[in-house]
């Protein structure tokens, strides 16, 4: 009785969500695989069975290369940048410093704020001539430069945006996981002897071990999703220099309306967030959780 | 124990790397209030305007952007709080065979946000006629499997007994969800409330490619808008409009910065 009980309630209950789960996230991810061997319907011509056309072309596809590369090279430095400033940030915090609120603020702040009104800014601060940045690279002798503008400059100076707005976000998790160290722990340390460095070393990094695992995956997922700065900023450009890969699936999908290949290029991205997954799940989750 | 004062050294780190982080915002502030000619210079003498805001105002919509952020912002947060409370309530409390399977196809989500999904999501929204509407741009995320799978484990903290001893008192399916569970959840429903909304105030991908018009845009995608056909010309005034579109959010959030903080902190631990 209790068991058919539970399914009619249970069911009836998750309904609403399972819908929308459905239509918004599995039923898309199954047309995607689906059009991702349809070509593009245009005009009057209808979309015909093409194999695997679209992953062969983007295989030969030097801009999807290129997005490739960039979003790697974007996320090899913005993850462990903006982690180590996360922590160093959480370490000054959570110390007896005075005006501890403030500076927590001021490590936050960028964090509540939207990335387009965050380039934005940025903008104005990498503006060639006056903006700030290149006023304090004129005073040695590096003035004049388009930093957005030049294909050598323009994803490192998006790697200092995303590293500003993210390094807050990342800290409160930190803050949180050292909040919950034991100080007697500290204080054991310390009376065995064992240097500040020793105790950070030895105690408060295992420790952490959980939270440093829980915000790379979401640095991860992040460096992947978010694009807004490089439609606001760069639109990819110069020279495809700032393209990363949810922005050229953007392009390629409502810029040049080509759905087909824009299918075969989600489906790339939901084997790079798949792979994330799985290396969560399988092999890190046993290995830090070291407790 | 009592925590020892931070060294000289740490406090100077400290305070170094927080000027460094609020001067890009101090410096935004600097060029806003000042008119294009004193913007890029530090000239403290030079005279406080309002003009830009003003030149703003006049030039784009950006009271009718907030009302659609606004509203979006709403109607994805009531319907998310709705309906991640009710699919956590059947996970906690009528588990059947095969919903803990159905579980972990939920935390699917967690991992392909809609953003992902962008071009089928499109798809199905021109399909349903719900292209440029704020009811569109925001269906894809009104189940979130990151408020089901908070609701749920705060579900599950809470002790059996009270929900027995209602049960005992002849209360309902109904009225134990709503007078147990969701009164002793509200410290996490704050902190995922706080979360959705600046997220989704935040928001600006799907936004941009579902709306088309003034009446549906949010103020993410109304600054951008302004900012593009802006963009060279005058400074300041950019930066004036960004600072409009940024602060409902950071007022709130300089108000009320500690439940901001900890609501981050609660929602991250879980």
């Amino acid at each position: 009785m209790k068991t058919s009980r539970n399914f009619i309630y249970g069911s009836l209950l998750l309904m609403p969500a399972a819908v929308l789960l459905w239509v918004f996230t599995y039923q898309p991810i199954v047309a995607t695989l689906y059009h991702s061997v349809f070509s593009t319907p245009r005009g009057r011509r209808p979309s015909v069975f093409k194999g695997l056309e679209h992953y062969e072309r983007m295989i030969s596809d030097p801009v999807f290369w290129q997005a490739l590369t960039n979003n790697l090279i974007y996320a090899a430095v913005t993850i462990p940048v903006s982690m180590g400033l996360a922590l160093a940030m959480a370490l000054f915090v959570n110390a007896r410093i005075r005006g501890q609120g403030l500076v927590r603020m001021a490590y936050f702040t960028p964090t509540v704020l939207p990335m387009v009104a965050v380039a934005n800014i940025w903008l104005f601060f990498y503006a060639p001539g006056y903006g700030p940045v290149d006023q304090l690279l004129d005073l040695v002798g590096l003035g004049q430069n388009n930093l957005l503008g030049s294909p050598s400059t323009a994803l490192p100076a998006l790697i200092v945006i995303t590293i500003w707005k993210e390094a807050g976000f990342f800290m409160i998790f930190y803050l949180a996981a050292l909040q919950q160290i034991s100080p007697t722990l500290i204080e054991a340390a310390r009376l065995e002897g064992a240097s500040p460095l020793q105790t950070f070393r030895r105690i408060t990094l295992p420790l952490i071990m959980p939270t440093t695992l829980f915000v790379m995956v979401n640095a991860l997922i992040g460096a992947f999703r978010l694009v807004d700065h490089v439609i606001a900023l760069t639109k990819g450009g110069p020279d495809n220099a700032t393209t990363l890969l949810l922005f050229y699936l953007y392009e390629v999908g409502f810029q040049y309306w080509d759905t087909g290949y824009a299918a075969a290029l989600t489906v790339f991205l939901l084997v790079v967030l798949a792979l994330i997954a799985l290396v969560q799940f399988g092999y890190l989750d046993r290995k830090v959780h070291y407790r | 124990m009592t925590k020892e004062n931070a060294s000289p050294l740490t406090t100077f780190g400290a305070a170094i790397l927080a000027i460094l982080w609020v001067s890009p915002l101090l410096y935004a502030f600097w060029a806003a209030f000042h008119a294009p000619e004193h913007a890029s210079s530090f000239d403290l003498t030079a005279p406080l305007t309002l003009d830009n805001f003003r030149q703003v105002l006049v030039a784009a919509p950006f009271p009718r952007y907030f009302l659609n952020t606004f509203l979006l912002v709403s109607l994805i947060l009531g319907c998310q709080l709705v309906i991640c409370t009710m699919a956590a309530y059947a996970f906690v409390c009528f588990p059947f065979r095969g919903s803990n399977w159905i579980f972990i196809l939920v935390l699917v989500q967690l991992m392909i946000m809609p953003e992902i999904l962008l071009v089928e999501n499109y798809r199905t929204l021109a399909a349903l006629g719900l292209r440029d509407t704020i009811l569109g741009m925001g269906l894809p995320y009104l189940a979130s499997a990151f408020g089901i799978f908070l609701f749920r484990q705060t579900f599950k903290s809470i002790p059996k007994e009270l929900e027995e001893a209602a049960r005992l008192e002849g209360a309902n399916a109904l009225q134990i969800l709503l007078r147990v569970f969701v009164p002793l959840a509200k410290p996490t429903y704050v902190a995922y409330g706080l979360v959705t909304v600046s997220y989704h105030w935040n928001n600006f991908l799907w936004p941009l490619v579902v709306t088309n018009s003034v009446e549906t845009r949010p103020i993410t995608v109304g600054l951008q808008v302004f900012a593009t056909v802006e963009q060279g010309i005058d400074w300041s005034r950019v930066t004036a409009a960004t600072l409009i579109s940024v602060a409902p959010l950071l007022i709130a959030f300089l108000i009320f910065q500690r439940q901001f903080v900890q609501s981050f902190m609660r929602a991250g631990i879980k």
